[in-house]
């Protein structure tokens, strides 16, 4: 189902776009099974209409809306961002939507507001991933209220000139492009302002993996592996040594949110 | 079944040879037609990782099925399985170091230091080459029996260790239900020996 939008020269970075095949059959989605190939195989169960999105707390006007109303509530812009997953390899994809700040300042938020959590949908009879206890369900991730409001901050309603697959989190989620992937909550049914930092499915299950912050940076490692570099899916292939990896996976623009901030303490 | 005679056991080691080489001719064929998915390197990486543990597995069932059964063949092939298992173990380091890390030999090394799971899977590889290499008559008479043996059982180290690089692989992404099927397996393969050591020292006694 297509989806217009006018492209937003500010946010399109130059490098060449992952094939839309690999971009909806390589995806780590555990709503839809831990396996990579899981979601494109499972996710055709998700029902995407109708779907509402609440948004409560510290606001002054919490607010329910549908998804038209989400797709008319600011101007829909083509942005081609950088995708690094925290497992190493990265894509670059065409997003559709608008920055999450459109939304924000619709419902006012408080002076308490500090933190944003995001909630995604956790429906064991669309979700057959929701059964297993990988994780703690439902999906919950979060963002300081300055790296929400960031204009980088993409809620993104399609992908590639369509409306997004379900396996890419349908019909609504997050993209916050310096950040490992893991932090773009998927297929959202709640966003919660709150005074207090939120806790996030990741951090929970293994904290000191999966930070709160997880800004993508080379120079702190999982512990598991090296983060100074990734392999491009679909680009860098056998021969190919993988690419260096980029502080804020090349935002350096977010540098100035972390300033005087050790990032080696706030991975 | 009880024995086998030359012919047909000569046969049944070229049926086992072939087998055993399916899945690295599947892997180099999915290669060719570049169908291994959108991160090939992964695909390749984990699916020899898996290989070298199902023949670890299979390998360390020979004596335990041939006492059971009495299928005394069985030990014929069990340097071949043994020598599978060592070749899927190399492919699968091969990967690591060739397109992990391009042959830096030093940046592997600290890859290898650094991270507990590879360091258990380094050990792992490094302790099967003495017994790949042993593994021929000549050096078990260089050796004599009885050395030979001592030697080769250091597979109830490498096997525990190369669960456990798996294991803690999976770890931090909570996928643990695959290496405790293989912690299970190799469990009571290696309990079955114990149970049968303590069994013969207490009839002697």
């Amino acid at each position: 189902q297509k989806l217009a939008a006018m492209v937003n020269p500010a946010f399109v970075v130059m490098d060449k776009k992952t094939t839309y095949k690999d971009a909806t059959s390589y995806n780590n989605f555990y709503e839809f099974g831990t396996d990579k190939a899981d979601p494109a195989e499972t996710a055709g169960s998700l029902k995407t209409r109708p779907w509402t999105i609440t948004i409560e707390g510290e606001v002054k006007k919490p607010i329910t809306l549908d998804i038209d109303s989400l797709l008319k509530l600011a101007p829909l812009e083509e942005r081609v961002y950088r995708l690094r997953c925290v497992e190493g390899w990265s894509m670059v994809i065409p997003w559709i939507g608008y920055s999450l700040s459109n939304l924000l300042k619709k419902v006012e938020p408080t002076g308490n507001a500090r933190f944003v959590e995001f909630i995604s949908l956790a429906d064991k009879r669309q979700m057959p991933g929701v059964n297993s206890r990988v994780l703690q369900w439902p999906y919950t991730e979060g963002l300081r209220m300055d790296e929400a409001m960031h204009p980088l901050s993409l809620l993104a309603l399609g992908m590639y000139g369509e409306v997004l697959p379900n396996q890419n989190g349908a019909p609504v989620r997050l993209v916050v492009p310096w950040k490992y992937g893991f932090k773009s909550a998927k297929s959202i049914v709640k966003i919660r302002l709150t005074k207090d930092q939120p806790r996030t499915s990741w951090n929970l299950s293994a904290p000191d993996e999966y930070g709160f912050y997880s800004n993508v940076n080379p120079e702190v490692d999982h512990p598991r592996w090296s983060q100074a570099s990734e392999r491009r899916i679909g680009e860098d292939g056998f021969l190919s040594r993988k690419r260096k990896t980029l502080m804020f996976n090349g935002y350096s623009e977010v540098a100035s949110l972390y300033s005087g901030m050790d990032l080696r303490k706030n991975y | 079944m009880k024995s086998l005679s030359n012919r047909q056991l000569q046969l049944l080691k070229l049926v086992v040879f072939v087998l055993a080489a399916l899945p690295f001719l599947r892997l180099v064929y999915a290669v060719a037609q570049d169908n291994l998915g959108a991160n090939p390197l992964e695909f390749i990486t984990r699916n020899t990782g898996d290989w070298t543990l199902y023949f670890l597995c299979i390998t360390l069932a020979v004596t335990p099925l041939r006492k059971l059964l009495s299928w005394h063949w069985l030990i014929r092939l069990r340097r071949m399985l043994g020598l599978y298992s060592f070749f899927y173990a190399s492919l699968h380091f091969l990967t690591f170091l060739w397109f992990d890390h391009f042959f830096d030999i030093s940046d592997m090394w600290r890859d290898i230091i650094k991270r507990p799971f590879i360091t258990v899977g380094f050990i792992a590889f490094i302790l099967l080459l003495p017994l790949a290499i042993t593994s021929n008559n000549a050096m078990i008479r260089r050796l004599g029996g009885k050395q030979w043996q001592l030697l080769h059982r250091l597979i109830y180290l490498i096997v525990p260790l190369g669960v456990l690089h798996y294991f803690w692989m999976k770890a931090g992404k909570n996928l643990l239900l695959q290496p405790l099927i293989f912690a299970v397996i190799v469990g009571g393969l290696l309990s079955v020996r114990l149970y049968w050591r303590l069994q013969s020292k207490s009839t002697i006694t």
